[in-house]
């Protein structure tokens, strides 16, 4: 069509305004489509029929946290494997050691958060 | 221009196909679990209740939208949409034919986009889908929405990092991580397939997208009997519908993608089979993982909290790294 790099953001837009679309008719048909009555008790939060305790925002457990800080470094080190494993033929032995020695200080790390029980949920 | 009117014919197409799907893989799912559960399922709308889905659609069009008082309304609101959205982006990037295709004298590609880090973009995609769930569970201001997201989110980032490292023996095979390359490298008949070698990564890769897909035994985030339905307890009306939607959306893109990684894609088992059109052994195969999904579902218990981060963590991260580290040396030997 035009270039390549302008193609894929035509392509791929095309297919987000498809999906949006699609989720905005089927909204809109509903509005048109579904009653509206108000009610004081429909805008109760839903706490199986008993009054609501007050707000959700509560304190909730540090693992959470934890498991969010791991998931940002083993994700970033998972797209650093990428463009050496599609490079890995070309790379010979260095690159392979190279990466295994990556691994290697990643591996360290996991077994230090696993001896001090990020893993363990009790 | 030509190319254009082809790109939007392509795209309404696939479209169709794959959101098509999803009326009747709702209405399977319905009818399978109620025979291994040995009862008869949905029997009244339609022919054996195959109109189900249509009905069901009506009455979700027809209820009422409700936006809880203290809910957060802008992001309650678009959160919905933060979960569908990501699954056609990826639809996108999965070829169902050969490149350049004669058809009425034009030469078409038979995928509507060639994306060279086309991996990397449906990992991406994947995540997204992990704000549109923390996004409803936090708008929506009830406990119970809030303990569904964040044990959803929390286990959506565990078995992503399991999920994009089970792919890299994949890459390290295909040298490539454009989706196309991909199909192309396991040209053949369906010993060159790559779930071959990388039967790890794929049985990985499979457990991970359940977890992703939030789907019994993972589905702790919706677990009805201790969450009501965990991201989803405040969403009403069509709203529900479309996280409903947006999942089996989801199931049918993931699926796609698997056949695609691992099954050769649009490719036949065997050479001489080649004369029906690889659209059809793409759906065939899109099928047959959905049918697993459902068989698993049906089957097994849910796993406790735990249990579940257990398997994520100390089983499929080790595991994955010691794939890709046997492939990688594998292949450097050769």
């Amino acid at each position: 069509m035009i270039n390549p790099s302008v193609d894929i953001v035509i392509q791929l837009g095309l297919m987000f305004a498809i999906g949006t679309i699609l989720a905005v008719a089927l909204m809109t048909v509903a509005r048109f489509l579904a009653p509206t009555s108000k009610n004081p008790n429909k805008g109760l939060p839903y706490e199986c029929g008993v009054l609501p305790e007050g707000d959700a925002r509560l304190p909730y457990n540090v693992h959470f946290y934890l498991i969010a800080v791991l998931f940002v470094l083993f994700d970033l080190e998972a797209v650093f494997m990428y463009p050496w494993a599609v490079s890995l033929s070309g790379l010979g032995w260095l690159g392979l050691i190279e990466m295994f020695l990556f691994i290697f200080i990643l591996l360290v790390g996991y077994f230090y958060a696993w001896k001090k029980g990020v893993f363990e949920w009790e | 221009m030509t190319d254009f009117i082809f790109l939007l014919i392509k795209a309404i197409l696939w479209v169709a196909v794959g959101v098509g799907m999803v009326p009747f893989i709702i209405y399977f799912e319905r009818k399978f679990a109620g025979f291994f559960q040995s009862r008869m399922g949905p029997t009244y709308a339609g022919p054996w209740g195959v109109l189900q889905s249509f009905g069901d659609m009506a009455k979700l069009l027809s209820k009422e939208d409700l936006i809880p008082d203290w809910a957060d309304k802008p992001v309650f609101r678009l959160a919905p949409y933060i979960l569908f959205v990501p699954a056609f982006i990826v639809m996108a990037l999965i070829p169902f034919g050969p490149m350049g295709v004669e058809i009425f004298g034009y030469t078409v590609d038979l995928v509507i986009a060639d994306f060279d880090a086309g991996v990397l973009l449906f990992l991406a995609l994947g995540t997204v889908a992990v704000y549109g769930i923390v996004f409803a569970g936090w708008a929506s201001n009830n406990h119970w929405s809030l303990l569904g997201s964040l044990r959803s989110g929390a286990q959506m980032v565990s078995y992503e990092i399991s999920m994009g490292l089970a792919l890299v023996g994949l890459i390290i095979l295909s040298g490539s991580l454009s989706f196309v390359d991909i199909v192309d490298g396991q040209a053949g008949n369906f010993w060159n397939w790559y779930f071959i070698p990388q039967i790890v990564g794929f049985v990985i890769f499979y457990v991970a997208s359940i977890a992703e897909l939030n789907r019994a035994p993972f589905d702790l985030a919706e677990a009805e009997q201790e969450l009501v339905a965990g991201h989803m307890t405040e969403y009403t009306g069509m709203r529900w519908g479309l996280f409903m939607f947006g999942e089996y959306v989801n199931m049918v893109v993931v699926s796609a993608v698997m056949a695609t990684l691992f099954f050769g894609g649009w490719r036949a088992p065997f050479e001489a089979l080649d004369f029906i059109p690889g659209f059809i052994w793409l759906v065939g195969k899109v099928l047959f993982f959905v049918f697993m999904y459902m068989w698993i579902r049906w089957t097994l218990p849910r796993y406790r909290y735990n249990q579940l981060m257990d398997i994520g963590w100390k089983i499929f991260l080790p595991l994955a790294i010691a794939n890709l580290a046997v492939t990688a040396l594998i292949v450097s030997v050769n």
